[in-house]
């Protein structure tokens, strides 16, 4: 049952990056956009997310309620060393939470539009940016468990080159996701076109964010390479996520839209198990030395086997309803 | 400030907001569904203009509650570790079914705002109906929680060890039945009466006169469910603290000695220093019959515990004073809706009984809060009663202060703009939500259609 439970941790954090990430990548879409086509970019991204947004951040949840009821030490362990970037990602959740629904729920449209428009562009970058910091910090050797002083317990175990650079290639990963989701929300040649135009321009910040990871690793002797390369998996997961790069450009020009949002999730995927099939349940490295595995810190076995049962339940009740949900919604409107 | 005291302050804070946005999340789908279903059997547009205005209502507080829950859920965390590191595994179920309850809550939203003219007519009214069903359960479940903490269950506590943890039974925790059909009940009374409130307001002023009685009638309505449920389940709530929680209920009646036949006091001000409590009514004999259904049986007294595992005693009697009052006074007025509903059907437009409701607007909430703190409060000094100190569960990082004011400035600027925000859905009623107002215009912004 402990492995059914760490799966479904492991595929909401997924789950989140992918639908929750392309959530935050429309806004920052949004903020990339020149006024002139701005309005009606906001269109296309509106109509691709309006419906199913709530839902998309429901995974978040998932995965903190697995996280403290089935690893309760990790997840305490987390909480103290990364107090700060937490509040700083829930600022950002609860900012874009809240403007979006203003946005888009207010009933008289005026110059308050404006504000939440500002502040809804400044969460999208905030989220994921902290994300990827967490991310990042929980393998970067550098969390303190023990006693230290308070710059390095709380603030330089997370703040430093290489969990600023994953945090910049979470939000362009968020925003590649964005760019191709909406592309078939569009309802014209010329917004195609502005929106290729982004996803390629993205397509270049995820690379150069992403050799900025690995640089940054090297530079500060994390071992980010061997983690990734040392094995079989980890070479076939990059090397398809890179060949339906080419799958995906192909399908754009034949028009073929829906499969490009299935290959671009598969990509995300795919990044995701190189990033994690090596430390497998050792999900949290310290500066000891030491590690936080899931199955070491995981709870009582009666615990366990319950939130099993539960999340086995839930995605019954679930899945249905919000396949259902999506598929109605990304249905293209005649 | 001191990092312990902000922690506290600054969980409060979020829970009492939260709370907030909750309660109107379990309730408001309801009154939303109720005018749909009006509309769909009779058809007046109206009643479907009702629907959509309330419906936008739901969303702007769903999305409020959803992030402060959201954030609720990692603050347990961010400032309780020690409390989550051991409570986690046991309290967590609910909160796994929560999850559930919740999602469900957003999709069945996401079909109801967007489902108009969409699907089958009844599909697309079951949704909305999906929505506070779920919500509701949510609520219940998240209560299961908190009422483990008033009565832990689930475990053994063996040399500082929690052990033979089942998850099961701790959800089943004997608080939670009572304190959760309380909880329901008051959640109905505070969102019944504050929306019924807010018509009235409009009535009064005679603007869209029919849109805004009709929403009055309704509200009204499911506010009874609250005002006349909320005594019944509160003295349920009350019987089961009376056994699991003496020195709370001890606290909750500032009530010092042990006695048989103990009065109920009302009002006064308790001296925790002299052990007395001054200027207070007491009604002779009330509590020990309140509490145990005889009027001789033994109430224990403060002064039986140990002084530090004592609750702050003014705050818990004070608020338990201030959600009795509130709660008697919806119940009057409750009682003169009923009356004029059955008997006096002219009294509903009178002047002074729609000035009644408006004044009545925050008295659900109020009451709330009160109640609350009780639970919360009486609890002190314990996270776990009985068996983890709140001083013990506490984050080792320093400067939680800051972190309380600026949890601070996001909740004040939250709410502020929220009341903007309801206050705007309400001045466009004429333009996009009553189809008989001269202003009224069929097409509407924002995709929900």
């Amino acid at each position: 049952m402990i492995y059914v439970v760490i799966g479904f941790l492991w595929l909401s954090i997924c789950l989140y990056l992918i639908f929750g990430g392309s959530d935050f990548g429309a806004g920052i879409i949004e903020l990339m956009t020149n006024k002139k086509d701005r309005a009606k970019i906001q269109g296309v991204m509106y109509e691709s997310m309006a419906p199913v947004w709530e839902a998309n951040h429901m995974w978040l949840i998932i995965a903190i309620v697995i996280m403290f009821v089935g690893f309760p030490v990790v997840y305490s362990t987390l909480s103290i060393s990364l107090h700060i970037p937490f509040v700083l990602m829930l600022v950002g959740i609860i900012a874009r939470g809240t403007a979006f629904t203003f946005l888009h729920y207010d009933a008289v449209e005026d110059r308050w539009q404006k504000l939440y428009t500002q502040i809804f562009y400044f969460s999208s970058l905030l989220t994921p940016f902290f994300l990827g910091v967490i991310a990042a910090s929980t393998i970067s050797h550098k969390l303190i468990a023990e006693e230290a002083p308070f710059p390095d317990k709380y603030i330089f175990s997370w703040l430093n080159w290489f969990g600023v650079s994953v945090g910049l290639f979470t939000i362009s990963i968020c925003a590649y996701l964005a760019s191709i989701f909406a592309l078939r929300e569009t309802r014209n040649d010329h917004e195609l076109a502005i929106l290729v135009r982004k996803a390629k321009k993205v397509m270049v910040y995820v690379v150069i964010s992403g050799a900025l990871v690995f640089l940054n690793a090297y530079l500060e002797k994390i071992p980010l390479f061997t983690l990734v390369f040392s094995g079989a998996i980890g070479i076939v997961a990059i090397l398809l996520a890179t060949v339906a790069l080419g799958v995906i450009f192909y399908c754009i020009k034949r028009r073929m839209l829906l499969p490009v949002r299935f290959l671009a999730g598969f990509q995300v995927v795919m990044i995701l198990v190189a990033a994690t099939y090596t430390n497998n349940t050792n999900i949290v490295f310290l500066s000891n030395g030491n590690h936080l595995s899931l199955l070491e810190h995981m709870a009582a076995p009666k615990t366990i086997e319950v939130l099993g049962w539960a999340l086995v339940l839930g995605s019954i009740f679930i899945l249905p309803f919000l396949f259902y949900l999506l598929y109605s919604f990304t249905k293209r409107s005649k | 400030m001191d990092d312990f005291l902000a922690a506290r302050a600054q969980m409060a804070l979020s829970l009492g907001f939260h709370i907030i946005f909750a309660c109107v999340g379990m309730v408001m789908p309801f009154l939303m569904a109720f005018s749909h279903w009006k509309y769909l059997k009779t058809k007046d547009p109206v009643y479907k203009g009702l629907t959509k205005a309330w419906s936008k209502g739901v969303a702007i507080l769903f999305a409020t509650g959803a992030v402060s829950g959201t954030m609720l859920s990692f603050e347990l965390g961010l400032l309780w570790p020690e409390f989550m590191k051991h409570a986690g595994p046991i309290f967590g179920m609910p909160f796994s079914l929560e999850g559930t309850a919740f999602f469900i809550e957003a999709i069945a939203l996401g079909f109801f705002l967007y489902g108009w003219e969409k699907f089958n007519k009844w599909f697309h009214w079951f949704c909305g109906f999906l929505v506070g069903l779920s919500g509701l359960a949510s609520g219940i479940l998240v209560v299961a929680a908190n009422s483990w903490m008033n009565s832990p269950s689930g475990f053994d506590y063996i040399n500082g060890e929690y052990l033979n943890i089942d998850p099961i039974k701790a959800l089943f925790n004997d608080a939670w039945l009572p304190q959760a059909f309380h909880m329901t009940v008051a959640a109905f009374c505070a969102t019944g009466f504050a929306v019924a409130g807010v018509h009235a307001f409009y009535v009064l002023k005679n603007k869209n006169r029919v849109f805004h009685f009709k929403a009055f009638r309704i509200a009204a309505g499911f506010a009874l469910i609250g005002a006349f449920g909320a005594p019944i389940s509160g003295d349920i709530a009350a019987k089961s603290v009376a056994v699991r929680q003496p020195i709370k209920l001890a606290a909750m009646e500032a009530h010092f000695e042990t006695e048989k036949g103990a009065a109920f006091v009302l009002g006064g001000i308790p001296d925790v220093e002299k052990e007395e409590v001054t200027h207070a009514i007491k009604v002779p004999k009330v509590l020990s019959f309140l509490a145990f259904n005889d009027f001789d049986a033994e109430v224990r007294g403060l002064k039986e515990f140990p002084k530090d595992e004592w609750p702050p005693v003014a705050v818990t009697h004070y608020a338990f004073q201030v959600m009795i009052f509130f709660g008697m006074v919806m119940m009057a007025i409750g009682a003169i809706y009923l009356y004029a509903h059955f008997f006096k059907k002219d009294w509903l437009t009178k002047r002074w009984f729609l000035r009644l409701f408006i004044v009545a607007i925050p008295f659900g909430y109020i009451a709330l809060e009160a109640g609350w703190t009780v639970t919360e409060v009486g609890r002190q000094p314990w996270i776990i009663y009985g068996i983890m100190r709140t001083a013990d569960a506490v984050t080792p990082m320093p400067g939680i202060q800051y972190s309380f004011y600026f949890f601070t400035a996001i909740f004040v600027s939250l709410a502020l703009v929220i009341l903007f925000l309801l206050k705007r859905q309400i001045k466009m009623v004429p333009k996009l939500y009553d189809p008989t107002d001269p202003l009224f215009e069929a097409k509407e912004k924002g995709g929900v259609a």
